[in-house]
């Protein structure tokens, strides 16, 4: 089904359902203005690099359960650092840290490859692992980010341009669409779609794998760096972005299994996953009954994904 | 029999030998730890202690029943320690309102419906069990805070009765046995006699097999799921009569636990094989293994690094000791 | 090219005495293969002759455990495909090889094909309209093949591997195909072509290689009347056709059968098969690999549903949607890849009961004296060596074999449906199996024997079904059923008069 939608149906479905929840909130609060609009994009940022990270994992033909664990190590590991340092010595930090993801993501990539434990497992052990370097390194919440930082995603370009929007489109734009036109790019949707014919093709797809999961471990660094930017803090417990990534992920029509999907439209499901939550906060619902709300939703896309991927097996 | 290299046949040989008798190294394991202990606290072995190891291992066996079972279908119940959680919480804020006989039988509801739905979605849409169960955890949770704000007035108790089967001890030892002796004979005498036990580990073995001889695998796992959660609800109960304070994050220190228990005690994590026994000595290992760890002070993150780091290992050495034969 | 001279050009590839082993399973011995450029060599078998497994090898799938490999005269020992191209070996597998979810642009690139030869090669195969923008799964499959076939000659290899290349293509296109291989061999390439089909053979092979239990057992060159040699070499010189065992004629079967297939189709293999089957009777099946028998037994078996037709069990109608409805039927299943069908991890008990706690009814309690009586008779009768007890991975093929069918034994047999059951397991083994076959059906149980050893219709079987392009094209006396007119059948060729 996915298939016979075609590549931009999926994304433009997602537009139009984003139009119309955009709506929804205008009719539900009437004065929702570019301010609401910038704290709903700052908030979404996590989330945003949370998915993309979970993406790429997806699309070489795994999954990444630590994205979570890993966007931890990089928010404390960033705070800790950054905590009294100049503007230049953060500038530093910021590199450290992405090199650290990078770091982080090749090592659950290079295990899944040499101790050929599925993916999930893999990654479920690297969630305790890289929880534990993560409470290792910033016992409780703490730590300091740099001022500029804090500048560089709060507040707005020109009212409805927020300036974390802008920091997402940069940061996503420059690894990824280098990435798409490479032939690592290609490698990665190759491996993801069939691993055995990609091999006959002459594709390193062992290399490959672990090159997807060094992105992923990139991106997710960039995410726990915005934790930090935004609450000026680190937070060494891993924040509820795992099932929220899987879920924007497949809402965004990344098949779980591999080989389809790009990353335009999962950013997209973020968007509208947090719109739905922002909408039930306007209509001053719960906010608990909100989590369970989001939560339901999320479960109920991951159980359409599952069926939708068995159904695209069978034909 | 095909003369294959040395090495390669004398480690196929180990992997038979633990493959078949995995409870043997296992007590080995616990014997030394345990030797361990002594050696650094000398003293500290006592009838006391003993008792009080095994107190605090059984709600984690328990709950690592939950893994063993999923995990004989190549599955795992990531919502176990919430369902525990909820069975808790329920029950205590219950009591007041109901007593605690219907009040028990109360709070085992939610956490049969946790593992209905974790059932439905395995069973029809296929999802995967460590997404789907880590899903429905997240929305238990949101329910229990939104359930936590209705009873706040209500205040919570827990009833007598857990709190002796929790924490009391009889003749030396721990009242916690009396459920879970049974407990485990059932789970023990199930695994392997019954219809049911012989089902999971066909499907965790091949599932292909297992529907080529008629068996309907949905069946199976709406039933297991189900069963997991009420272990799970049971396991809840017990725990808070031990910790005697309910609350939103009760049994999740044991999360992790109990799949590291499940999968040290040589249950495949990829189904099919494995045995509650070995879970049983996993649960003590790792609850010695905890009391060495606050001996030696090390802190909380590099236990966790410890509990991944543990389960990733024994995967992958049983990957390659079952690509040998 | 197909004179003198040619013997004279030094062969750009040389293969001899290649094996292979897969743990205890000898799947080549003895291959050999010299080809020339500009020349089309077939290479025949029958199945589980070792073709596939020797191209693997010659493309660098797999690593060979003897022999030699020559190209061009120095040693060509290929570690994996790419490096088997970069050599100049470029292989069309059986199975497409563009990456389904890639655009047919992006594959190109995958494999660094050039667009413009590429493009060429595709029209000049006779696909028109081709977009290079289009996802290659979502093609047809016929198509695939082409470009699969295109990207391989752009490459402009030196030997050109075609593995069933026309299996899945309309007569049009198969005539282009074989236009161009040949052209491609005039203008300097050696192709090794791989087909059952003996026409196509025959317009564009200079030589033929055949394969007999994984050892090259001839070469011959293609002249008018070589099918004969080739079937004869394929089925082994020692089997005379019905020296062994002919079983007497038997009675024709009356009566309501208890298994009617009428007209069924599924899928694109199976296209429609009509046969009945008797209680009492053993009745065989023999085709190729890939004429829709996969599917026959799928459906039979309730794996998938029927597209079209009809089943029949005792003259009332049935359809299943899982196993278990063929099961209740009294249709019990044993699938030719054991792998299929054991729970390796698992004892030999737990094995041959599995059918016996399937049911919601049967989650209880197991009466376990009851069960390992009913085990240890199947155990006994099958004659199953349990000195190595514990995990069934650890028993030998043919006992492995014996488990699988041992446990529709300890259910209770009316229907058995047998997939090629003596596949890779011992002699003696294999007579066991035989006489339990007889004794089921003495017994009044109805069988359906699928086999790949055409012996075995006579040793085991009363008549013989045999399928071609998922169609039944003869059903005869086993009797009758010699090697060759089996062969024959199966190669689609129309029945041989000097035979009779």
């Amino acid at each position: 089904m996915i298939r016979q939608l075609g590549k931009s149906g999926w994304v433009l479905g997602l537009v139009g359902l984003l139009v119309a929840l955009a709506i929804l909130t205008k009719a539900i609060q009437p004065d929702f203005s570019a301010s609401g609009f910038e704290s709903l994009a700052r908030a979404s940022l996590p989330f945003a690099f949370a998915t993309a990270a979970m993406t790429v994992a997806i699309l070489v033909g795994g999954i990444d359960l630590s994205v979570a664990s890993m966007m931890a190590v990089a928010s404390v590991t960033a705070a800790v650092l950054m905590d009294g340092a100049g503007d230049l010595t953060a500038g530093l930090v910021v590199a450290f840290v992405l090199v650290v993801g990078l770091a982080m993501g090749a090592i659950n990539g290079a295990l899944i490859v040499i101790t050929r434990v599925p993916d999930i497992v893999a990654t479920l052990a690297m969630l305790y692992v890289w929880e534990g370097v993560a409470l290792l390194i910033l016992n409780a919440p703490g730590g300091a980010a740099a001022p500029w930082l804090r500048e560089l995603i709060v507040g707005s370009v020109v009212p409805w341009v927020p300036k974390s929007l802008v920091f997402l489109v940069v940061c996503l734009a420059v690894v990824w669409v280098p990435l798409k036109r490479s032939k690592l790019g290609l490698y990665i949707y190759a491996t993801g779609s069939s691993e055995l014919a990609a091999y006959r093709s002459g594709v390193p797809t062992r290399a490959t794998r672990v090159a997807a999961y060094a992105i992923g471990g990139l991106f997710a660094a960039l995410g726990g760096l915005t934790l930090t930017m935004s609450t000026g803090i680190g937070e060494p417990i891993p924040g509820p972005y795992l099932l929220a990534a899987v879920a924007a992920a497949v809402l965004g029509g990344v098949v779980l299994g591999g080989g389809i999907g790009g990353l335009l439209g999962p950013i997209l499901a973020v968007i509208i996953l947090r719109l739905v939550r922002m909408d039930l906060t306007l209509a001053s619902v719960d906010p608990n009954v909100t989590t369970i709300v989001e939560g339901t939703i999320m479960v109920i896309v991951v159980m359409l994904g599952g069926i939708l991927a068995v159904k695209g097996r069978q034909t | 029999m095909s003369a294959g290299a040395d090495r390669p046949a004398a480690l196929a040989r180990v992997g038979r030998f633990l493959a078949d008798r995995p409870v043997l190294p296992l007590l080995v394991l616990l014997a030394l730890l345990v030797a361990i202990l002594e050696y650094m606290r000398p003293g500290i072995v006592n009838e006391r202690w003993i008792a009080n190891t095994v107190k605090f291992a059984i709600p984690l066996a328990m709950l690592a029943a939950c893994q063993t079972l999923t995990m004989f279908t190549g599955g795992i119940d990531l919502s176990a320690g919430i369902a525990a959680t909820v069975a808790a919480f329920v029950m205590a804020t219950m009591t007041p309102l109901l007593g605690a006989p219907l009040a028990i039988l109360v709070s085992l509801v939610p956490a049969l419906l946790i593992g209905l739905v974790n059932g439905i979605g395995i069973a029809f849409a296929h999802v995967h069990p460590l997404i789907m169960t880590l899903g429905t955890g997240l929305v238990a949770t949101g329910c229990l805070q939104v359930y936590q704000r209705f009873v706040i007035a209500t205040g919570s108790v827990v009833p007598e009765a857990l709190a002796w089967l929790g924490t009391g001890r009889t003749w030396g030892f721990p009242n916690a046995l009396v459920l879970f002796l049974p407990f485990a004979a059932l789970i023990l005498y199930a695994q392997s006699r019954s219809g049911f036990g012989r089902l999971l580990f066909a499907l965790g073995s091949n599932c292909h097999a297992a529907r080529l001889s008629g068996v309907r695998a949905w069946q199976v796992y709406l039933a297991l799921y189900m069963l997991s959660a009420l272990i799970a609800g049971i396991t809840g109960l017990l725990y808070v009569g031990l910790i005697k304070a309910p609350s939103l994050s009760l049994v999740n220190p044991l999360m992790l636990p109990s799949v590291a228990a499940a999968v040290i005690g040589g249950t495949s994590i990829f189904g099919g094989r494995g045995s509650y026994t070995g879970t049983i000595v996993g649960a003590l290992i790792l609850t010695v293994l905890g009391t060495l760890l606050t001996l030696l002070q090390m802190p909380e993150g590099a236990r966790r690094i410890l509990y991944g780091a543990i389960i990733l290992a024994v995967t992958a050495i049983y990957v390659r000791l079952t690509e040998q034969t | 090219m197909r004179d003198e001279a040619a013997a004279a050009t030094p062969p750009v590839l040389e293969a001899s005495g290649v094996a292979k082993r897969f743990g205890a399973v000898t799947a080549l011995s003895d291959a050999a293969l010299t080809i020339r450029a500009g020349e089309v060599v077939a290479l025949m078998g029958a199945n589980g002759a070792g073709k596939s497994t020797f191209v693997k090898i010659l493309t660098g799938a797999l690593r060979r455990d003897g022999g030699t490999i020559r190209l061009h005269g120095r040693d060509g020992t290929l570690a994996s495909p790419a490096a088997a191209r970069a050599a100049g070996i470029v292989p069309v597998y059986q199975e497409p090889a563009l990456i389904p979810d890639l655009d047919v642009a992006q594959n190109l690139r995958l494999g660094d094909t050039p667009v413009e030869p590429f493009l060429h090669w595709v029209r000049e195969l006779g696909v028109e309209g081709l977009r290079l923008d289009e996802t290659a799964g979502r093609l047809p499959l016929a198509t695939l093949r082409i470009l699969d076939l295109a990207r391989a000659i752009a490459a402009e290899p030196d030997v050109l591997m075609l593995d069933e290349m026309t299996a899945a293509l309309p007569t049009d296109l198969v005539e282009r195909v074989l236009r161009v291989v040949r052209e491609q061999a005039d203008a300097g390439r050696a192709v090794i072509y791989i087909s059952h089909r003996f026409t196509e053979i025959a317009e564009l092979c200079d030589r033929a290689v055949v394969l007999r239990d994984g050892a090259t057992v001839g070469d011959l060159r293609i002249e008018p009347g070589v099918e004969d040699r080739v079937v004869e070499m394929m089925l082994g010189a020692a089997l005379t056709p019905g020296a062994r065992g002919a079983r007497a004629r038997a009675a024709a079967p009356t009566g309501t059968p208890r298994l009617r297939v009428a007209g069924l189709g599924a899928g694109t293999a199976l296209e429609d098969v009509s046969f009945d089957l008797h209680a009492g009777e053993v009745l065989g099946m023999v085709a190729l690999e890939g004429q829709g028998q996969d599917e026959l037994f799928d459906v039979l078996a309730g794996f998938r549903p029927a597209a079209r037709g009809r089943l029949e069990i005792d003259g009332r109608p049935a359809s299943f949607r899982h196993p278990a409805d063929a099961i209740a039927a009294g249709l019990t299943y044993v699938p030719g890849d054991r792998a299929e069908a054991l729970l390796s991890e698992r004892s030999v008990r737990e094995n041959i009961a599995l059918p016996l706690v399937a049911r919601p009814r049967r989650w209880g309690p197991i009466a376990m004296r009851r069960e390992a009586e009913r085990v240890d008779a199947a155990i006994a009768r099958m004659q199953i060596d349990t000195r190595a007890m514990g995990e069934v991975r650890r028993l030998s093929g043919g006992n492995q074999q014996k488990v699988t069918i041992g446990r529709w034994l300890a259910a209770g047999v009316e229907t058995l449906l047998l997939f090629d059951p003596t596949r890779g397991i011992d002699v003696r083994t294999k007579r066991q199996i035989y006489e339990l076959v007889r004794e089921l059906a003495g017994q009044g149980a109805a069988v359906l024997y699928f086999t790949s050893e055409l012996e075995e219709v006579r040793l085991a079987c009363d008549r013989a079904v045999v399928m071609f392009k998922g169609r039944v094209v003869e059903i005869l006396d086993a009797a009758d059923a010699s090697d060759a007119r089996l062969m024959r059948s199966a190669y689609g060729l129309a029945p041989e008069e000097a035979d009779a």
